[in-house]
């Protein structure tokens, strides 16, 4: 049936199951949005083209399904750019279709032209140039397939405007993807799973490192499996976290630069770490030199490249981690490790003051504050969590319990900040029946705020939570601790957060007061429509422990004057 | 350590970049980097060689495989294998020094193709060292001009890649639909 490649290109992405994408029209992809009307695909218009990419990517997080971007030629195009980049990072399965000028102006620096596929070939996972309808079926199909499968990530498709004006006979079926050098399915073989068991049983004092590969492979339950088996402790990374439940008494909790002192110990003087779909990122390593150094170290990840990468292993087990968990379950023993379990335990009580949260209310608001009773509002019910970069996103994953995979969204690899707003966007769109809670910083939230106007446009109810400190809080932080607090280009001079919120339609509220917190957040709730809440917290409070930049993991910088008061709270 | 590869990859407009890319992007320093035709018009070879040790070598090899239109990565570092590189020399050859320059041309067993009143042009094949010596000891004549190919390799005996073996096709659909290689 003859089709024009705009119209192939919606039934395409419709036959993928696409359901929704976030985008801004322009030249060069007008002929795409002119044939939208047809297509039962609903259309977010964001604000800024960096936002639809970060919808996307948020989209795909929550969902586990491919978020699609789509922008015009050029500055559309590039905009994309931080967007497109995040998702790489943290292996997030996005398509972006941008529009591309003419096939036969290009190369001639016509007007809104960009070398997009140029410019994004290192940070997609692959992608496209479409000069003609008839290679778009296929294409596009490549393009989804690629994306999903093995190690998920972003696929650019940039289709020039004649490619979507022409007609060519469409046909589904037969525009099958011809992908030979592509294998995503590799799995290990049987002699390695024999010296990883071998490794196991052994082990006196083994920890697991679980990373965001559970999640995109869906491996919870076999983790859960493994852990129960086992009596195995879990440590997480920032990506990890809602993979095991918090609640859980072999949940460490998080490792790495913020990571709690007891989970940083324990790592260091484990004699076996079984990262499970996890890429030992510096920020959970600290110095390599003296990483882990009496440990044996098994590594299951699904991307080859990725083993003895930063951290030499002695078994790589690659492969999907499900499949991989699957095969290793039958055979995994129960040592007895008391021993061990009671040796962290040592460690974890010498270090589990929360110092913040048992802080007597003395007026002050600190952000611990606010999310610990985010938290305990919001606890068993299904909530997605989405943050932003800096300080509040490390207290977030201290003090928000996460006990669900997905109930946690954030830029984890490419920090970026502005992602938090748009990306809950995306989350609340793929799924509109959880309670979606933005928690971001008053600097992150204002490079990307404009999307507030997208979330009315849309009548999203999302709930923004922002920790208003007056800083740009982690700089701040580090410029505290290694430049001899030079606060130069940190302190922000803020806009009356609760004024913009309401300009926008928004219901705005401003907290000052811990005792206001509670009701703030029932009343966000309760209310049927979004809510912005600028919490004022304390303006210089600092995030421990922390790892310094090249540090060794279990060198942490703690508070100045520990609390010695017991926890209340868990 | 000097790492030679022999990687098949599709032939399509921007392969080329991407694989140069790869390089610059890990910071991997290519030493040299050939690319040409192959029996199969859809296939292209690239001979590349890298200074690397045993573990980056490997990392090599994985990343080439994450490049969607790889096909087939060898390292044939340890394996015997036939190693060439293609020099043109144009030496300065006046009416004295001119049997001086024929007679070193003819024992590293070059070619001449070109000759002018002033100059010779050398056109020599063989591993890398060989070129090296002949151009050592036509420096005191004076190389006017040199132009190298860079390597390409082959491993001796019956052994060849799957992906241009003859009869096999790169594209046998399996289960999923989606088409793979060998």
């Amino acid at each position: 049936m003859m089709k024009t490649g705009a119209q192939i290109l919606w039934e395409c992405l419709e036959r993928e199951g696409v359901t929704h994408v976030f985008g801004y029209p322009g030249g060069a992809i007008l002929p795409a949005y002119d044939a939208l009307k047809h297509s039962k695909i609903h259309h977010v218009l964001v604000r800024h083209e960096q936002g639809a990419a970060h919808m996307a990517d948020g989209y795909a997080r929550a969902s586990g399904q491919v978020g699609v971007a789509v922008a015009t030629s050029g500055p559309g195009a590039t905009n994309l750019v931080t967007g497109i980049a995040t998702a790489m990072l943290d292996s997030s399965p996005i398509v972006c279709i941008t529009g591309q000028v003419g096939s036969k102006l290009i190369g001639s620096d016509a007007f809104q032209e960009v070398d997009i596929t140029g410019i994004t070939l290192p940070i997609t996972k692959h992608n496209y140039l479409v000069t003609h309808a008839g290679e778009l079926a296929r294409t596009l199909r490549e393009a989804f397939y690629v994306a999903r499968s093995g190690r998920p990530g972003p696929v650019l498709v940039d289709i020039t405007k004649d490619a979507q004006q022409s007609s060519c006979d469409f046909d589904w079926e037969s525009a099958k993807p011809q992908l030979p050098g592509y294998r995503p399915d590799l799995s290990p073989e049987p002699k390695e799973y024999e010296e990883a068991l071998k490794l196991i049983h052994n082990a006196k004092r083994p920890v697991i490192l679980l990373g965001h590969g559970a999640i995109v492979s869906g491996a919870m339950r076999e983790v859960h499996d493994l852990v129960e088996r086992s009596g195995i402790p879990v440590a997480l990374t920032l990506l990890g976290l809602g993979a095991f439940p918090a609640s859980h008494p072999l949940n460490l909790g998080m490792m790495g630069m913020h990571g709690e002192a007891w989970v940083n110990h324990t790592i260091q003087e484990a004699d076996l770490l079984i990262a499970l779909g996890m890429r030992f990122d510096d920020r959970v390593t600290g110095t390599l030199k003296t990483y882990a150094p009496n440990a044996k170290k098994i590594h299951v990840e699904i991307d080859p490249a990725e083993i003895n990468k930063n951290v030499k292993v002695d078994v790589a087990l690659v492969g999907d981690l499900r499949d991989v968990l699957r095969e290793l379950l039958p055979k995994i023993e129960c040592v007895d490790r008391q021993e061990w379990l009671d040796s962290i335990d040592r460690l974890k009580g010498d270090a589990a003051v929360r110092d913040i949260q048992n802080l007597p209310d003395s007026g002050h608001l600190y952000a611990a504050h606010v999310i610990n009773d985010l938290w305990r509002e919001t606890r068993g019910s299904d909530t997605t969590v989405v943050t932003d970069v800096g300080q509040h996103q490390m207290w977030e994953a201290q003090y928000y319990k996460h006990e669900e995979p997905r109930s946690l969204i954030t830029s984890g690899g490419l920090g970026t900040m502005g992602f938090a707003l748009p990306a809950a966007i995306g989350a609340k769109v793929a799924r509109p029946d959880s309670e979606v809670w933005v928690v971001v910083g008053d600097g992150g939230f204002q490079m990307t705020m404009a999307e507030l106007a997208t979330i009315v446009q849309e009548n999203l109810k999302v709930n923004i939570a922002i920790i208003n400190n007056g800083y740009l809080g982690m700089v701040r932080q580090w410029q505290e601790f290694f430049y001899e607090s030079n606060y130069q280009a940190t302190p922000l001079l803020n806009p009356d957060f609760q004024k913009v919120a309401e300009a926008y339609g928004i219901r705005g509220e401003t907290v000052t007061q811990r005792s206001q917190v509670v009701p703030a957040v029932q009343a966000a709730r309760r209310h049927q429509g979004p809510v912005l809440i600028n919490f004022q917290v304390e303006q210089e409070d600092t995030v421990y422990p922390m790892v310094a930049a090249g540090a060794a993991l279990h060198e942490m910088i703690r508070r100045p004057s520990p609390i010695v008061e017991t926890s209340a709270d868990e | 350590m000097l790492n030679t590869f022999v990687v098949y990859v599709e032939n399509k407009p921007g392969v080329l970049t991407r694989v140069a890319s790869l390089f610059r992007r890990r910071a991997f320093n290519i030493d040299s980097l050939t690319v040409g035709r192959t029996e199969k018009p859809e296939v292209s070879r690239m001979t590349i060689t890298v200074d690397a040790d045993q573990d980056q070598a490997r990392r090599i090899e994985a990343n080439l495989y994450k490049l969607v239109n790889v096909l087939l990565v060898e390292n044939i570092t340890a394996e015997p294998a036939i190693v060439r590189d293609l020099a043109m020399i144009k030496v300065a050859a006046t009416h004295e020094a001119r049997s001086h320059v024929l007679e070193l041309a003819g024992v590293f067993r070059g070619r001449v193709v070109d000759v002018a009143p002033e100059s010779l042009i050398i056109e020599i094949t063989g591993d890398e060292d060989k070129i090296d010596g002949l151009l050592e000891v036509l420096q005191p004549y004076g190389v006017l001009e040199m132009v190298r190919t860079g390597i390409v390799a082959m491993r001796r005996g019956s052994k060849c890649s799957s992906v241009v073996a003859p009869g096999n096709s790169l594209t046998s659909a399996d289960d999923d639909g989606v088409q793979y290689s060998v």
